[in-house]
């Protein structure tokens, strides 16, 4: 069966530094898989070579068997290709069903009508709210986004992506700068994900992945160093030494991830 | 000489001298642009205010012309420093538009104070004798300002690429423009940095507005008229180079005289074209990053 | 907002009617927006003497209200929208002196086609830069259409322009008269048309895009949006309406001459626009009146002083007003209502 994402040899470099070397990566539909590793490996620059924000100098994204890897980053967007960033992009001056909306009305070309008015689409108003019902957002709904606490702030970002109807979903560090009290609201939504979304899932914090990942990769410098299970990296000397260092993760692995 | 030779010549030397002025009036809006982002159309009016100070200096106190060019450059130059302070700093954050905005107001300000105490009429320098009539240069004669023009604006390049290239200020004011958040990281304090530059930058601009008087003409709406050229030598330069003001100003002046030499009429169309041919190719210009 | 906060489908019933009631009641019209129009009326018989100066207003309003669609809700700022004006001027100009074809409603499509043109073809390859590189660029522009026309003065009539040009009577009944009342009526129809087509676009979810873009382009390309197509089709529509606004000029001066393309003409609009309220709409009208009034009263008294004050109007309005006229309307309304507006 066609995995739902591909990645084949990407190399990018910023002059005369690699930050991405010879990558090669494939999501599974349904894939729940963790990308991890030390700052600066070049992470976040990977998804942007995926989603198409950057260009790559050699190698190939496929996705869903389509060679994706010449097209724009809206043009990747819409054939299911969704993505949330590190630090929020939202659409702050708007409300939060504005923002779900205007999602939805760019994902079924609603906005290419310049004739009927906005809030007459009753349809795309109820999707809207559906999305926000299953993050628990349904009150904030008439709030603008920069009113609302930066963990609120973060679920409306994975709301967005989650109204993209994706069938691959990039999250990039979902829970960074969330305060602890609230991070659990952006856990549980990850925890819940549509099954055959295939999920790639940047996090440094180890609890969260383990809890979440089937497999993970690990990269160094712009490079896959290894990639395997939850149990088999956590097993991996090498690993250690580069990443996990001295630093156990906290105590009682929660060695149960979802399968 | 043959005949196109001749006209070659004088395009070529004409060109020349105006594109020294594009370069010592341009050269600050470059650097401050690309050192802090700020648009500053207001750059235009201290230009302009320079070479109305000159107009004072040699008409009503008495000073001699190349006096009085140095002293409103020092002048105008300290005066920014003022504007700098009090206003500029208040929008380093805000949106091009509205630096745009209040730049342009203020240049409106200006001209209508420039307009109040000299009146719309252009007016003109008293020059020294050295400066006026021509000089030989074996082949043909040449006018002695544009030659002095063409001299003065060799030795500021050479005296700007010093200080750029091989001072430590220079050095600093690179490493910003090129990066400003690693430079202050570093230690170096751009924020005072910026403000030396912009004096330097402002006093260039007065100098040029000085120069302008003989060879352009001097009236309020200078501040304006001007101020869209000056705008074109930065954006296709390259914001922030040294070179690329440079390079940009002698392309653009040398087309822009070659084009009204041989289309009279038609000529102001070959510096916009020349603009958006370069900037369709190089949005960033000759040398700006990225 | 930490415990679980499972609501039963009736009890999230209120706050989906009120989400969805909201977005719909935003569209409809409020009572407030037929002020600038009886305003408007309300001048044709107050102010019967000083019509052509009206009519002046009128056209001067739609100019800001096709640069507010690029400048308040896409949020691309441009430095050459006096290119669309002019190029709308002097169609209907030459039109009326080469080709004496004079009859006004058509010569105000025909304007707004050759200038949509323009628009497109122009915002094809520069809606691609931001920033320095876009002003200068658009700047260029309207320059350069400017010296095409002064290439070929003998049939633009250069900076001297087209005087003296006559126009068939409106829907051959209304005649031009001495004291520009029929033509006030008309250009008042015509930006009420005009307007009612630009409200559509502005509330529909193309226009919704539109602030998107403005808001986060980053995330609109994240979601899916061709934002270069929507600016493209945007930049086009207000050149068409920045182009019947110039042929309006044309039709009520009886004269156009190259000066249209002026960038004074382009920062004139920006001014009033921005002394206004940029994205609201009638802040074209606000803006657009207020300029014209001021400047009518002072520049006769005086145009250095009007320069000056214009000139410091712009700086405490980028300091202390920046969202124009109608934020300070707002901000008021709000202080008296408590009531907070996005």
């Amino acid at each position: 069966m066609t995995a739902a994402l591909q990645v084949e040899g990407l190399n990018r470099a910023f002059g005369a530094l690699p930050v991405t070397r010879d990558v090669n990566l494939t999501l599974e539909r349904g894939a729940r898989r963790a990308l991890i590793g030390p700052n600066g490996a070049g992470k976040t620059t990977l998804v942007n070579l995926i989603t198409g924000v950057l260009k790559p100098q050699s190698g190939r994204v496929v996705l869903d068997g389509n060679d994706i890897t010449g097209t724009s980053q809206a043009e990747r967007a819409r054939r299911g290709l969704a993505r949330t960033f590190q630090i929020n992009q939202l659409f702050r001056g708007l409300t939060v069903i504005e923002n779900l909306c205007m999602t939805i009305g760019e994902r079924d070309g609603h906005c290419n009508n310049m004739w009927r008015s906005a809030g007459s689409r009753r349809l795309v108003i109820d999707e809207a709210l559906d999305h926000l019902d299953s993050l628990r957002l349904t009150d904030d709904a008439l709030k603008l986004v920069r009113e609302l606490p930066y963990g609120r702030q973060r679920l409306v970002e994975i709301a967005i992506a989650l109204a993209q109807k994706p069938r691959v979903l990039l999250l990039d560090e979902p829970a960074a700068g969330v305060p602890s009290s609230e991070s659990h609201l952006i856990l549980d939504v990850v925890a819940a994900l549509d099954p055959d979304i295939a999920v790639l899932i940047i996090e440094h914090d180890m609890d969260v992945v383990f809890r979440f990942a089937k497999e993970i990769t690990v990269l160094v410098q712009g490079a896959v160093f290894t990639q395997g299970t939850p149990n088999e990296i956590m097993n991996n000397e090498q690993v250690r030494a580069v990443y996990l260092g001295q630093e156990s993760h906290r105590g009682g692995r929660q060695g149960m991830h979802h399968g | 000489m043959p005949h196109f030779a001749i006209v070659a010549v004088s395009i070529l030397f004409d060109g020349l001298a105006y594109a020294m002025f594009l370069f010592i009036t341009s050269v600050g809006l470059s650097v401050t642009m690309g050192l802090m982002g700020f648009v500053n159309l207001a750059h235009g009016a201290f230009a302009m205010a320079g070479g109305y100070l000159v107009v004072t200096l040699t008409r009503t106190l008495g000073f001699g012309f190349v006096p009085s060019l140095v002293i409103a450059a020092i002048v105008v130059g300290a005066v920014s420093v003022v504007f700098e302070r009090l206003l500029y700093r208040r929008l380093y954050k805000s949106t091009d538009l509205e630096q745009v905005l209040l730049t342009i107001g203020l240049a409106f300000m200006a001209i209508a104070t420039a307009t109040y105490f000299y009146g719309p009429i252009p007016k003109s320098v008293p020059l020294p004798d050295w400066l006026q009539g021509d000089v030989n240069l074996g082949f043909r004669y040449f006018p002695s300002y544009r030659a002095f023009l063409i001299v003065l604006g060799t030795a500021l390049i050479a005296v700007l690429w010093y200080g750029f290239e091989r001072t430590n200020i220079g050095a600093k004011i690179r490493a910003a423009v090129d990066n400003r958040r690693m430079a202050e990281s570093v230690g170096i304090n751009v924020d005072r940095l910026f403000t030396l530059t912009f004096a330097v930058g402002s006093g260039l601009a007065a100098l040029g507005g000085g120069l302008a008087i003989q060879l352009l003409g001097l009236s309020p709406s200078f501040a304006v008229l001007y101020l869209v050229l000056f705008l074109i030598v930065v954006a296709v330069g390259g914001l922030g180079s040294l070179k690329g003001t440079l390079l940009a100003a002698l392309v653009l002046g040398i087309f822009d005289t070659a084009g009204k030499y041989l289309f009279a009429d038609a000529g102001g169309f070959f510096i916009y074209a020349v603009t958006v041919a370069v900037l369709l190719v190089k949005p960033a210009g000759f040398y700006g990053r990225e | 907002m930490g415990a679980s906060e499972t609501m039963t489908p009736a009890a999230r019933e209120p706050t989906r009617e009120r989400a969805a009631n909201y977005l719909l009641e935003r569209h409809r019209f409020g009572w407030a927006e037929a002020l600038p129009w009886l305003i408007a009326i309300a001048a044709f018989f107050v102010f019967p003497d000083r019509m052509t100066f009206g009519s002046q207003v009128l056209v001067m309003v739609m100019f800001a209200l096709s640069l507010d669609l690029i400048l308040g809700y896409a949020g691309i700022v441009t430095l050459g929208h006096a290119a669309f004006f002019g190029v709308g001027a002097y169609t209907v100009g030459l039109a009326a002196a080469r080709l004496q074809w004079t009859e006004p409603i058509s010569g105000l499509f025909a304007a707004a086609i050759a200038a949509g043109i323009v628009g497109f073809i122009s915002g094809w390859f520069l809606l691609r830069y931001r920033g320095l590189t876009l002003l200068m660029l658009t700047l260029a522009t309207a320059i350069l259409l400017q010296e095409t026309g002064n290439l070929r003065s003998d049939i633009s009539g250069g900076y001297d322009g087209l005087p003296g040009l006559t126009f068939k009577p409106l829907l051959g009944i209304f005649d031009y008269d001495l004291y520009g009342h029929t033509y006030y009526l008309y250009a008042l129809a015509a930006l009420a048309v005009v307007f009612f087509f630009v409200r559509r676009v502005v509330y529909s979810p193309f226009g919704q895009a539109l602030t998107g873009i403005r808001e986060n382009v980053r995330r609109m390309h994240a979601i899916g949006s061709p934002v270069h197509w929507r600016l493209v089709t945007v930049y086009t529509i207000a050149a068409a309406i920045a182009g019947v606004a110039g042929a309006l000029f044309t039709q009520t001066n009886a004269y156009v001459t190259l000066t249209v393309f002026d960038f004074d003409n382009s920062a004139k609009v920006m001014v009033m626009l921005i002394l206004g309220g940029t994205g609201r709409l009638y802040g074209a009208f606000v803006g657009a009146a207020v300029y014209m009034v001021l400047e009518d009263y002072f520049s006769k008294l005086s145009p250095t002083f009007w320069q000056f004050g214009i000139g410091l109007v712009l700086v405490l309005t980028v300091l202390f007003a920046p969202r124009g006229l109608l934020g300070l309307f707002e901000k008021v309304g709000e202080y008296f209502t408590g009531r907070k507006h996005s």
